[in-house]
């Protein structure tokens, strides 16, 4: 048994699940919508200004609307002890983990593909020209927002306090990962040439995906055996 | 030593804290046996099961189950688990649920094995039926389908036959009679005591956290349940 | 025997901070630049490095929990990691105060001041996560993974930030920079030093102590539950 036939059989279960109540996707995605459009009565929609805030106005909204998923992906599991079920099974704990990172990649990924052109028509934005180097910077910050997610709603799945404890966890973690995507979306989405010194946040993305991708999968099986 | 124990448990102690939910717990259980883990409610009975299902660990001792570490892949592999809740997936069909499950355990073929779980405890009908839409004992027999569906060598049930229907009992009862015909070996905990101990061949009692009786089912427990507690329950 | 050793340590950071004082605000002459208010620096510096020492021997002794499954090296990170939260704060007020008469705002998103922010975010998050959790066991297994993770966070947070945003004065101590200060002006920084980590040791083993009587509280009052 390879480390990805039972993670994809656990990401598969999840969009399965996923798709016939489509509970998280929607709540996400009209979270994500409000926030946008709250946004627009912050500052004035039509201005230059938005073009300097554009891509942290887009990473909030991302950020904000990833940890509602990410906050039932193992509360989930809770309804009828699945998550025993899962652990005592002959899937490691990084695989249960690694299952769940995907499914969540995949819903935060639509959510964010929906609602970018939102973004774009809301806030008078242009059509990024470089389109493939912004959706580049979306999976690779979109990954670390569900790496660390991921793992931190497993960490306080048992909590009474889960869905308030999820995000004061989270936000600072990401912290890094959201000021590079912040960064190059903004450049990106203003059309402007990307100098020599954004590149480091490129790397900066990778390396956090990469660090915290390793470090996740080596502590998830102590934080979900006790 | 001729014959392995299917389950070794060695001098095992869990803490909550400081606090020792199991003291120096040992004991073994044959292969092809049925054990009764008897107790009351907090005793630690369902704390040693989790450690058995791998589901938590031992912070002293060791436990050996079919000769490997209980969280071990392969050990895993080899056990059925029925806890307290069901452990199936309410926005799945029956039949995905065990799909999946015969997947995660690394089945042959997961569809023809679900199909045949999904026959033998009478759900073949509603195989398409998602799991919310199930009736209590239909959800039930589903549980011991998951649970049974890799032929395990070891059964852990924990209080399996409360808040099953008389149906559900039936198949239930059924398996595990195959199941110790077959010379599989079964640890149960129980409130039941006339079920269980109907089945047991061996009775564990386990009070206050420390193993308070260990031996085979007598003549005198299946007349009287009582028997047990009253002799070896409250020190 | 530990309480001796508590004791002399608070003495002795009490006579050495009342000694550096007394040098700080009688012998040091007002920097030219910067007037008076210079001297919260005595302070600033040494609890800045303080706290991040801290931060990462808690990372150290969760990581030791991890191996050894020893509820003792759970105390020790949980009582470093919260003294060490106290020092970031003093950092975040002393340098705060400075910015105010120097920059003449009490804020500024400069790179050190915003990466010590996020640090004590990710820090609230972890005496949060410990007050949330009744287990103690499942408390020390859970908090010391958030440390492993926070402490890597503090460091990518740290590199990152450098490159987003400048402001903050260059360093000033001699050894990262072979100049800055006079010396006579610099010393009183590594005597301040020296009288805060021993401040600090005393802290953290007064918190251990509490913690170990937490645990014992917690043990009795679940045998009183038990039976």
């Amino acid at each position: 048994m390879t480390f990805l036939q039972q993670a994809l059989a656990i990401a598969g279960k999840d969009l399965r699940s996923e798709i016939r109540s489509k509970e998280t996707v929607n709540a996400s995605l009209s979270f994500a919508l409000v926030i946008l459009m709250l946004f627009s009565f912050a500052f004035d929609p039509g201005s230059d200004q938005v073009r300097e805030i554009s891509g942290g106005l887009l990473w909030l909204v991302y950020a904000f609307a990833g940890t509602l998923i990410l906050n039932r992906s193992f509360a989930r599991e809770l309804v009828n002890d699945c998550l025993d079920a899962l652990i005592s099974s002959p899937a490691s704990g990084a695989q249960v983990f690694f299952g769940k990172c995907l499914a969540n990649y995949l819903l935060l990924m639509v959510v964010e593909c929906v609602s970018f052109p939102v973004f774009i028509i809301f806030y008078n934005a242009r059509w990024p020209a470089r389109w493939g180097l912004l959706l580049l910077v979306m999976l690779l910050g979109t990954w670390g927002i569900t790496v660390i997610g991921t793992l931190f709603s497993a960490m306080t799945v048992n909590l009474r306090l889960r869905e308030l404890m999820l995000p004061t966890l989270v936000y600072p973690m990401l912290i890094p990962a959201l000021l590079g995507a912040i960064r190059l979306s903004t450049v990106l989405i203003a059309g402007e040439a990307l100098e020599t010194d954004d590149q480091i946040w490129f790397k900066l993305l990778a390396g956090f995906d990469v660090i915290f991708t390793a470090l996740s999968l080596a502590l998830v099986e102590i934080v979900l055996v006790g | 030593m001729c014959v392995m124990s299917a389950v070794a448990i060695e001098g095992v102690w869990k803490f909550y804290g400081d606090f020792p939910a199991l003291k120096d717990i040992s004991f073994n259980v044959d292969g092809g046996a049925c054990l009764a883990l008897l107790g009351r409610n907090g005793a630690g009975k369902t704390t040693l099961l989790r450690m058995l299902a791998g589901l938590s660990k031992a912070a002293k001792g060791s436990i050996t189950i079919l000769g490997g570490d209980a969280r071990a892949e392969k050990t895993r592999a080899r056990i059925g688990v029925l806890g307290h809740g069901i452990g199936v997936y309410e926005e799945l069909s029956a039949f995905e649920n065990l799909r999946l499950f015969a997947r995660l355990y690394g089945m042959e073929n997961p569809r023809q094995i679900a199909m045949e779980w999904l026959e033998r405890t009478g759900l073949d009908r509603v195989s398409d039926g998602l799991v919310r839409e199930f009736s209590r004992g239909m959800r039930q027999r589903l549980a011991v389908a998951r649970a049974f569906l890799h032929n395990p060598s070891l059964l852990l049930l924990d209080e399996p036959f409360t808040a099953l229907d008389d149906r559900a009992i039936a198949v239930l009862q059924g398996l595990l009679k195959g199941a110790l015909a077959e010379g599989r070996t079964i640890i149960m905990s129980t409130h039941q005591l006339r079920e269980a101990l109907e089945l047991a061949t061996d009775v564990a009692l386990i009070n206050r956290g420390k193993l308070a009786f260990r031996g085979e089912r007598s003549r005198e427990m299946l007349e009287d349940p009582g028997w047990l507690y009253r002799h070896y329950g409250e020190a | 025997m530990r309480l001796k050793i508590i004791l002399a340590l608070s003495v002795l950071s009490g006579l050495i901070l009342s000694w550096n004082l007394h040098t700080m605000f009688l012998k040091v002459p007002d920097e030219l630049n910067q007037g008076a208010i210079f001297r919260i620096i005595y302070f600033h510096v040494p609890s800045a490095i303080t706290s991040f020492a801290g931060f990462f021997l808690a990372m150290f002794s969760s990581v030791g929990y991890l191996i050894k499954k020893d509820l003792r090296f759970d105390s020790v990170a949980a009582s470093i990691t919260e003294v060490s939260f106290a020092f970031t704060t003093i950092t975040l007020i002393t340098g705060s105060i400075w910015g105010r008469v120097i920059w003449g705002i009490w804020w500024t998103w400069d790179y050190r001041l915003t990466s010590f922010f996020i640090c004590w975010l990710l820090y609230v998050g972890y005496l949060m996560l410990r007050r949330a959790i009744d287990d103690p066991t499942t408390r020390a297994r859970l908090c010391a993974v958030l440390s492993i993770f926070a402490c890597v966070d503090v460091v990518i947070v740290w590199k990152s930030i450098e490159w987003f945003r400048t402001q903050h004065p260059g360093p000033v101590l001699s050894i990262r920079s072979g100049g800055g200060m006079a010396p006579g002006m610099e010393a009183p920084i590594w005597w301040n030093f020296l009288a805060l980590i021993m401040l600090a040791t005393v802290l953290v083993l007064i918190r251990m102590r509490q913690e170990a009587m937490q645990r014992e509280i917690d043990t009795m009052r679940r045998y009183a539950h038990a039976f």
